[in-house]
């Protein structure tokens, strides 16, 4: 099994790079997530395990990336600074390394006031950025924050997110930027529906050279039928759906909107495919992983670069 | 201000049901400020406490009184001169003020009757909002003013994250987002470009590292 990130090494090889998303279950079984991977194996270059989405208690990130790795994936671990303290997040990396967990994404995470356990402390002891950073002084000089020295440093390839789509524009680069000074090697963006906005917003990423410095994958979700996309539109915070999208879902007889969703979702791609500055793309297809094959196939991005067998 | 809010009465009646002879204490600062435990409230409540037990034929005694400031000793020794007949007390100060009573008179049950809240203004009438943590070490000048660890719901000190719209937070569109705020606040001053460094972590041993805080002045000591 190699323990090297497939993730980076498509992306410094200069491909476009393909990932996808795997909920872990509301539940122990391993199966599920042995599953998940069958459908997404060889169809994409890593697999985003999501860490307790929507503040709902699920199977633990790192659990489904240690059985994502065994079943030959590779794994990017999602990581939320709202159920853990310092002590804790930097305690993972270091045990996520040493399971060969290669891409970590570091994430401030859905408010715990969203999912079914409202009544939680929401730690937020370090913020995404601070996370980031402390990734990445553990990588680079083994030193954990405060000072300490590791004896062994964590290979971590560095993730972090950025929304296009919140408020205040101008400044959504701004914190893009800061998320690459503290460590980002990669951006995976929010869904993209609103290709406008999400232009608007690379070219100030390309004008401040910052598509330089990080790789960008920009995020799709294809949308499952017109009720999922009006919900996404009025109830998800930062979410941009124009209103042709949901118009286009709303021409299409109900058994073929999957299709429809499908076709978005690859156009979405392809145009991607032709910005400079987008290195790749994160397809989060929400509990409906047998969707992603097809959509690389028809977004021309089937096979992928094999990996290294070490 | 401290702010504060009275639990609901029959919580309050479950409480003090073993007792017979029960002091209502209100509390004239920052309690009095919030509306819920001034001499008014104390009044309001220790009435509605006593026609509750008459409703339900109880034989006990409810009075009041309402000191200036629960939390200092000097004004909680005033009861000395009246808490003997009383075997608890439903105190209507803060945590603080409830606890300092309980610490001058361990013999006595004294009962909160308010939720404490939190360290906030009055921003309007009937209307206060929490804007400080009490954190220790405080970090106001570098944010405009505008606290992001007290207003900002995820406490991020490098924001804002991805759930502000329209100036809204994504936990209550009724919560500015504090991070807008911050931003605007910058941006009148000429300051933004402050924002372009990564905050630190912040350093909560001045919050709870060592445990409960206690500040200690000798030139304030005879």
């Amino acid at each position: 099994m190699s323990h090297e990130s497939q993730l980076k090494k498509v992306l410094t090889e200069g491909e476009f790079a393909v990932t996808a998303e795997c909920g872990p279950p509301k539940g122990a079984d391993a199966q599920v997530i042995l599953k998940k991977a069958r459908l997404l194996k060889d169809k994409v270059d890593a697999v985003n395990v999501t860490d307790n989405q929507t503040a709902i208690v699920r199977m633990s990130s790192l659990a489904a990336c240690a059985l994502l790795k065994t079943a030959g994936l590779d794994p990017v671990l999602q990581m939320v600074v709202r159920d853990r303290n310092r002590i804790s997040l930097q305690s993972d990396i270091l045990g996520a390394s040493a399971l060969g967990i290669r891409n970590v994404l570091c994430l401030s995470g859905d408010h715990q006031i969203f999912g079914n356990q409202p009544q939680a402390l929401g730690v937020f002891d370090l913020d995404s950025i601070q996370f980031v950073q402390a990734v990445k002084g553990m990588r680079d000089d083994g030193l954990i924050l405060g000072g300490d020295s590791l004896d062994h440093k964590p290979d971590m390839f560095i993730g972090a997110a950025a929304n296009p789509f919140a408020d205040p524009l101008g400044f959504r680069v701004v914190r893009l930027a800061k998320k690459i000074k503290a460590g980002a090697d990669f951006i995976q963006t929010q869904c993209i529906y609103n290709l406008d906005r999400f232009e608007s917003w690379l070219s100030m990423a390309v004008d401040r050279g910052l598509t330089q410095k990080a790789y960008i994958l920009g995020g799709v979700t294809p949308i499952k039928s017109v009720g999922m996309a009006r919900y996404m539109k009025t109830k998800v915070a930062g979410m941009d759906i124009p209103d042709d999208v949901i118009k286009r879902m709303e021409g299409v007889p109900k058994e073929k909107q999957r299709e429809e969703g499908i076709s978005i979702c690859v156009e979405a791609i392809l145009r991607l495919k032709e910005l400079s500055g987008v290195s790749g793309v994160h397809i989060m297809a929400i509990e409906w992983e047998e969707a992603v094959g097809e959509i690389v196939e028809r977004a021309g991005l089937y096979p992928r670069p094999a990996p290294d067998r070490a | 201000m401290i702010t504060g809010e009275q639990k609901p009465v029959e919580e309050i009646r479950q409480m003090i049901a073993p007792y017979k002879r029960i002091l209502v204490l209100g509390c004239g600062s920052c309690v009095a400020e919030c509306a819920s435990g001034g001499e008014k409230e104390t009044a309001m409540l220790a009435s509605a406490l006593r026609m509750a037990a008459r409703m339900n034929d109880e034989d006990v005694t409810i009075e009041e009184m309402t000191l200036d400031r629960q939390c200092v000793m000097e004004f909680v020794i005033q009861l000395d001169k009246v808490i003997d007949p009383y075997d608890a007390v439903l105190s209507l100060g803060c945590g603080a003020g409830v606890q300092a009573v309980a610490d001058m008179y361990p013999e006595v049950r004294v009962i909160p009757g308010l939720n404490t809240e939190f360290l906030g203004e009055t921003k309007a009438q009937g209307v206060w909002a929490e804007t400080c943590l009490g954190c220790g070490d405080c970090m106001l000048y570098d944010f405009g003013g505008i606290c992001p660890l007290a207003r900002c719901s995820k406490q991020i000190l490098n924001g804002p994250c991805g759930g502000s719209v329209d100036g809204r937070c994504e936990v209550n569109p009724d919560i500015p987002c504090a991070w807008q705020l911050i931003i605007d606040r910058l941006d009148r001053f000429g300051a933004l470009d402050r924002l372009e460094d990564i905050y630190p972590p912040k350093d909560w041993s001045t919050k709870q590292g060592a445990g409960p805080r206690k500040i200690i002045r000798e030139d304030q000591q005879k």
